[in-house]
């Protein structure tokens, strides 16, 4: 079957997650889509697996326009998605999460199904038990369960977001294996990932996204350098840069280990010296948000020792971790961050130390008109957070922090932040840096680590770089290093 | 063109949820063939047509204003205390088991009905931090623990009934033997109401408006409940507030089942609660959790409820058409709320 993509527009609020969007791919074609997280990848997938509709824009299936609303019309349509966390039961048999969105009378076939499942699974060499409940499958397992569940209710198109995450090496030869088989019989394959060598090793064909545009589309061979350039776009300068000399160590990690879901982090080490800032690098799960949280004391770790001033933080209870002075503003401002339905100003009274039993309502106020005029907050105090823009969630979730922090750890600071915006919290954190409070951020940025940072530490599943200087490194390194190559 | 967020616009909402509400009743009515204008009319006068009729409005206020505020600071910290019928249920147990072993010590009565109240509110506090214990420690949603913990209530109500409180000779379901009249709450010559339950009930939901409006209690209580893994993050050792909600509004539903005891039944009968508990969810969900508006709708469900007791021997309806109304009322103003949303969130975009 042909697929195209004709066309297609997707706006999310302000973010234009997928703008103008044409994509055609022929019939056996495995085809990558490549493209850093936010790039409007999943956007795309969702779109043409009836997740989510398009704003505009046509979906054309062997040249006839289809109308796909749900994940059903999609399957009905041929399209199946393989979603990275598998969107399975695991309480329940292997046969009958095969049954589910299987449509049939009301009394399913098992020994049919579990037939067809032998059958199927002998053509890949897969070898799953029928009777096996999906919690005792390994993720690998989960997803070849997936791939011939798919098959089974007569998919065609089968999509792949980001499917190397989380499995074995050798089941990855497997998966690719199952994938170039299917492609040889007239299936179209796409994969969607960030992982270059995975895409390269794979891919017929590549098409890179980034910001919410397709970007290019190549063919083997392939340049790496160039998809990373695609990927991350080209350097713009920023302001200045303002070097801090400091050498009095604040933070000292020595073999750290954290366990977290499918991401396992091993014997980090590193020493963070006063007013330093370490930028945190790497695709979304790759670990460096389980790293971040460790440090915020969010997440206990399973081995070695984190330090403050000297101090042993290691297996302290959060609120510890607050009062030594680090503070932590995570990425989902709505969710983790802010409270919604409560105002600005009862945002600063909950980050404020509690004075007597009663509020003081006026003074809160006072304290308020003055933070929002400091922070640049366009908002009033009784303005629910909610219903401030991205930038002035940031701002005064900045406006929140205590003075003095000895460690303030930052989610991608600047997420969704014009450029102003983003320049003005830099200042803000820059600041603090002067303060001697040390900053470790994680950013999907290159050029934000590049720029802001002192070190950088590159997270490739789990997997965790020499602290690099920032200086003396390019977005090119920094690219691959990304993308799994230099590890 | 009328302004979609203006307040006028959603009062007019609640107007249309309250018609509703009534023709919905007014049908079911119909369907039972009985005449809704003289159903209506009869609740009038069953709730405020004597000066009698309006004091046992208020002796049925009491208890649900009490369960009502309670109910508003476990809401406010995003709970569903749906245990709140078994925590009435032991303060009355308590304020009962005080009254029976003090009764004939020396203590000046006055001493005994406020070690009565005391124990009550105790009773109240035990039963609902064993919910909250479940809930936070056990992971057992609150809903379900509260339910579990209502059924062991009205059971070892029961129990103490036919049991070891039973009268002399064989128990009965009309409750232990009535307490001396100098237990009794002191109540107004001739009616049934008590000035001092209705200062306990006032006092009460003043307390909580104060406690959600004014104190860093409050506050924090209601970001635990609109987003508990921000407000960790912030800092509020979210268990413990949640803890606190349910430690409160045990007390206050353990004070109205001491009322019930101290003030109106004068002793433990099986059904001491009379569903003021789970009444007290509706009023909090039909004024959308706001502290101000408590007293005057908890008042209006009090005198639906005594207003249809008439109703059965006159109409030969059940009485439990009050309920109807109450219960459609809550569900059309929820409904209407959401079609309001709708309405305002399809403008927007």
């Amino acid at each position: 079957m042909n697929v195209e993509l004709v066309h297609i527009h997707k706006s999310f609020g302000a973010v234009h997650a997928n703008n103008d969007i044409s994509l055609s791919i022929k019939s056996g074609v495995i085809q990558g889509i490549l493209g850093e997280n936010g790039a409007g990848k999943s956007t795309l997938m969702k779109v043409l697996s009836g997740f989510i509709q398009a704003d505009t824009g046509q979906i054309l299936l062997d040249g006839k326009a289809v109308r796909i609303h749900t994940p059903s019309d999609a399957i009905k349509h041929g399209i199946g998605m393989l979603h990275q966390d598998p969107l399975d039961f695991p309480p329940m048999k292997i046969v009958d999460n095969m049954l589910i969105g299987h449509e049939g009378g009301l009394f399913p076939n098992r020994r049919q199904v579990s037939n067809s499942l032998t059958e199927l699974q002998s053509q890949f060499g897969f070898n799953l038990d029928p009777e096996a409940y999906v919690d005792s499958l390994t993720v690998g397992e989960r997803q070849q369960l997936e791939i011939l569940r798919l098959l089974w209710l007569g998919a065609r198109v089968l999509i792949l977001d980001e499917p190397t995450t989380g499995i074995s090496a050798s089941q990855k030869e497997k998966l690719f294996e199952t994938l170039k088989k299917l492609a040889e019989q007239g299936m179209v394959i796409i994969f969607v990932s960030h992982k270059l060598e995975d895409v390269e090793g794979l891919c017929h064909k590549i098409a890179v996204f980034r910001q919410g545009c397709l970007v290019g589309e190549t063919v083997p061979p392939y340049n790496t350098d160039s998809l990373v350039e695609l990927m991350f776009g080209k350097v713009v300068s920023l302001d200045e840069k303002t070097q801090l000399e400091g050498s009095e160590p604040v933070v000292e990690i020595t073999n750290l280990s954290i366990d977290d879901n499918r991401i396992q982090i091993r014997g980090v080490n590193l020493t963070i010296n006063c007013g330093e800032v370490i930028g945190l690098a790497g695709m979304e799960g790759s670990g460096q948000r389980q790293f971040l949280r460790t440090l915020a004391g969010l997440i206990r770790s399973v081995g070695g020792e984190l330090r403050l001033s000297g101090k042993r933080m290691t297996g302290k209870p959060y609120h510890s971790f607050q009062t030594a002075g680090i503070s932590y503003v995570p990425a989902s401002r709505l969710e983790e961050g802010l409270i919604p339905g409560l105002s600005v100003t009862e945002h600063f009274i909950l980050s404020e130390d509690q004075s007597g039993f009663f509020i003081d309502r006026e003074k809160a106020v006072t304290i308020c008109r003055d933070r929002i005029k400091t922070f640049n907050i366009k908002g009033e105090p009784v303005t629910r957070v909610e219903a401030l823009s991205g930038g002035n969630q940031q701002r005064a979730l900045l406006a929140m922090l205590r003075t003095p922090l000895r460690l303030l750890l930052l989610e991608h600071p600047t997420r969704g932040l014009d450029i102003e915006s983003s320049i003005w919290i830099w200042s803000q954190l820059k600041d603090r840096c002067k303060q001697k409070t040390c900053i470790v951020f994680i950013s999907a940025d290159l050029e934000e680590v590049l720029h802001y940072s002192d070190r950088i530490l590159v997270f490739y599943n789990g997997k965790v770089s020499q602290p690099l200087d920032a200086a003396a490194t390019t977005v090119d390194q920094l690219g691959q290093l990304i993308g799994g190559k230099g590890f | 063109m009328l302004n979609k967020t203006s307040p006028v616009y959603k009062f007019g909402f609640q107007i249309l949820a309250i018609v509703g509400a009534l023709i919905f009743t007014t049908v079911v009515m119909l369907l039972a063939k009985a005449p809704p204008l003289e159903a209506y009319r009869l609740i009038v006068i069953g709730s405020v047509g004597s000066v009698g009729k309006i004091s046992d409005v208020i002796v049925a206020w009491i208890p649900l204003l009490l369960a009502t505020s309670g109910l508003l600071l476990t809401f406010a910290a995003g709970l569903w205390n749906i245990g709140i019928e078994g925590q009435i249920t032991l303060g009355a147990i308590f304020t009962t088991l005080a009254l029976r072993l003090l009764q004939d010590s020396a203590l000046s009565p006055a001493l005994i009905i406020i070690i009565g109240f005391l124990s009550g509110i105790l009773g109240g506090m035990i039963w609902a931090s064993l919910t909250g214990l479940l809930k936070i420690y056990g992971g057992v949603n609150e809903i379900f623990g509260g339910l579990g913990l209502n059924f062991v209530a009205t059971a070892l109500t029961i129990w103490l009934i036919f049991g070891p409180w039973k009268r002399p000779g064989v128990g009965s379901m009309s409750g232990t033997v009535p307490f001396d009249n100098l237990l009794w709450l002191p109540q107004v010559e001739g009616l049934r109401m008590s000035w001092w339950s209705l200062g306990i009930g006032l006092i009460g939901i003043v307390v909580v408006f104060l406690i959600l409006q004014g104190t860093y209690f409050g506050l924090r209580l209601k970001a635990v409940g609109k987003n508990g893994r921000a407000a960790f993050i912030i800092g509020i050792p979210t268990g413990k507030y949640m803890m606190s909600a349910f430690f409160i509004c045990g007390a206050f539903a353990g004070l109205a089942g001491a009322t019930q005891v101290l003030a109106v039944y004068h002793r433990l009968i099986p059904s001491i609660s009379s569903g003021y508990g789970f009444l007290g969810l509706m009023v909090a969900m039909l004024i959308n959790y706001q502290a101000l508006w408590a007293a005057p709708v908890a008042l209006f469900f009090a005198a639906l409820n005594i207003g249809s007791i008439q109703l059965p021997i006159v109409l030969k309806l059940d009485s439990t058409l009050s309920g109807v109304l109450q219960g459609a009322l809550v569900l059309f103003v929820l409904m209407m709320d959401g079609v309001r949303r709708r309405l305002t969130a399809k403008k927007v975009n």
